[in-house]
């Protein structure tokens, strides 16, 4: 009796039910994942092709360290500059544009910087560099965050130590949660804005600026690098990715009756 | 506060429902967690009587050490067993990266210097009192190893309970080894930090009240099966 029993119950839980079924593991961007799209497009996929798809929700930076490692069997991310230096470095095959969606910025209701009459994407966060109000930067390399620098750039504030602006190192949610608890400004996909619940006094701000576009491609990771990457998954994966099925759920996927993404592959 | 409420509130909700996706992730968390307390059981109590026992020339350093290791930092262990699984790693031809196998192995890491140092602690005062009589036998080591173990048996359950306490609410490495896949390696703690982010509080903290409630009823099931705290008995 006694331990024995609580090792032969042990034992059971362990070595309780592995499931097995043809499965690829594929990267994607935590802002992807949290638009929802993710979990309409599985189930068609398993239905379609008799496919599981793992899904490792991560920054951009990482979804590309784990394809160049051969941890992940293909990549959906968005960062045109990241995307094009894997390829050439032979760690995927090709690049496919599949989507894209936008970016909005997000801040306190009552505007402390003025960002919601501003012209373009450069000049709110211009605005906000005046008016050196709280602005949460996610800092952790994702295609987001490369976005935001890009912009910082281009507004022509590059000064980046400054005690306004709070890198968080941490994901779209997590930081989303930072900037609603201190109400400070952010930058985030308008999917991850749309679904996240804990808005506090934030409010959707500046909007509609071409170069908040947003591409999503999928890269295939380079079987010649690694053997063991499911490379006949992963193109079954694209071919379905860009088919007229994934177009019409692409474009037809609304969240509070604004549609999300808009389908582009050629 | 009302998130709180709120929380309570659809853990009850999510119980009573038989969620399937709740039952999926919980017994997965029991799974991992509970393999690994196994798993490090094997190696941790028979280590933690032998350094007891044994007397040599660097033990108080070994002890020190193991002491020291039982507070490893779970994120860093993740990293370490991330970089050797990897495909690129030492280990990469196994393929066990983002599987359940590599969160069972990091939480092994991570129990084994606790349940060793915690048997050790028992142990040390068992075998002060056994030592003599043990002697006097004319015993082998292995034989006054054996005994100690069955005799310490409550002490080392305790031991073995610290462990799975460390392991059920542990999230650090299990996010970076597991990867947090949807039905194939997403446990409570990795859900709880997923829904966290999506700022779905309530749904966070419901889960977070079940995995509670999980290590509450473990411990209680563990202590009732193997008889100890009854009447007359100490």
């Amino acid at each position: 009796m006694t331990i024995r029993v609580v090792l032969a119950a042990a034992a059971l839980v362990v070595t309780g039910g592995v499931a097995a079924a043809e499965a690829m593991k594929m990267a994607v961007t935590t802002s992807f994942h949290n638009s929802g799209l993710a979990d309409v497009l599985l189930p068609e996929i398993k239905a379609d092709l008799g496919l599981e798809v793992h899904l490792l929700v991560v920054g951009t930076g990482q979804a590309i360290r784990l394809g160049e490692a051969g941890d992940v069997d293909a990549i959906l991310v968005h960062s045109k500059k990241a995307e094009d230096a894997f390829v050439a470095g032979g760690f995927g095959t090709h690049r496919t544009e599949i989507m894209y969606n936008d970016f909005v910025l997000i801040g306190p209701m009552e505007d402390p910087a003025k960002i919601a009459g501003a012209r373009s994407a450069a000049e709110a966060l211009g605005a906000i560099a005046a008016a050196e109000s709280q602005f949460v930067s996610r800092g952790d390399d994702s295609g987001t965050h490369k976005k935001e620098l890009s912009l910082w750039a281009v507004s022509g504030e590059v000064e980046r130590d400054v005690s306004w602006y709070r890198e968080v190192g941490a994901g779209m949610g997590a930081a989303l949660n930072t900037a609603s608890g201190m109400n400070a400004y952010i930058m985030s996909d308008r999917a991850s804005w749309l679904k996240f619940g804990n808005k506090g006094d934030l409010a959707l701000l500046f909007a509609g600026d071409p170069v908040l576009f947003n591409q999503y491609a999928y890269l295939p990771v380079n079987a010649d690098k690694h053997g063991h990457v499911r490379a006949g998954w992963a193109a079954k994966l694209e071919a379905w990715l860009v088919s007229a099925r994934a177009k019409e759920l692409i474009d037809g996927y609304q969240m509070n009756g604004e549609q999300l993404f808009t389908f582009n592959a050629k | 506060m009302n998130e709180i409420v709120e929380g309570l509130l659809k853990a009850g909700q999510l119980i009573l429902s038989l969620d399937a996706d709740l039952i999926e992730i919980s017994l997965r968390s029991l799974r991992v967690t509970l393999t690994a307390v196994l798993i490090s059981s094997v190696i941790g109590l028979p280590l933690g009587c032998w350094l007891a026992v044994r007397r040599f020339r660097f033990r108080r350093f070994v002890i020190a050490t193991l002491n020291a290791l039982m507070g490893l930092p779970p994120v860093v262990v993740g990293l370490i067993v991330y970089i050797l699984l990897s495909r690129s790693g030492p280990f990469g031809v196994f393929g066990l990266l983002f599987t359940p196998t590599a969160m069972i192995i990091a939480q092994v890491i991570i129990l084994t210097p606790l349940i060793a140092s915690i048997s050790h602690q028992a142990i040390r005062d068992l075998w002060a009192e056994y030592h003599d009589l043990l002697i006097s036998l004319n015993t082998t080591r292995r034989q006054r190893i054996a005994t100690l173990l069955w005799d310490g048996r409550r002490a080392l359950l305790t031991a073995a309970l610290a462990g799975f306490g460390r392991g059920i609410g542990e999230v650090g490495a299990i996010m970076i080894v597991g990867g947090n896949i949807d039905h194939a390696t997403r446990v409570l703690t990795t859900a709880i930090s997923l829904e966290t982010g999506k700022g779905n509080f309530a749904l966070a903290l419901a889960l977070g009240f079940v995995l509670i409630g999980l290590a509450v009823a473990v411990n209680l099931i563990i202590h009732s099966l193997s008889r100890t705290e009854r009447s007359g008995r100490w």
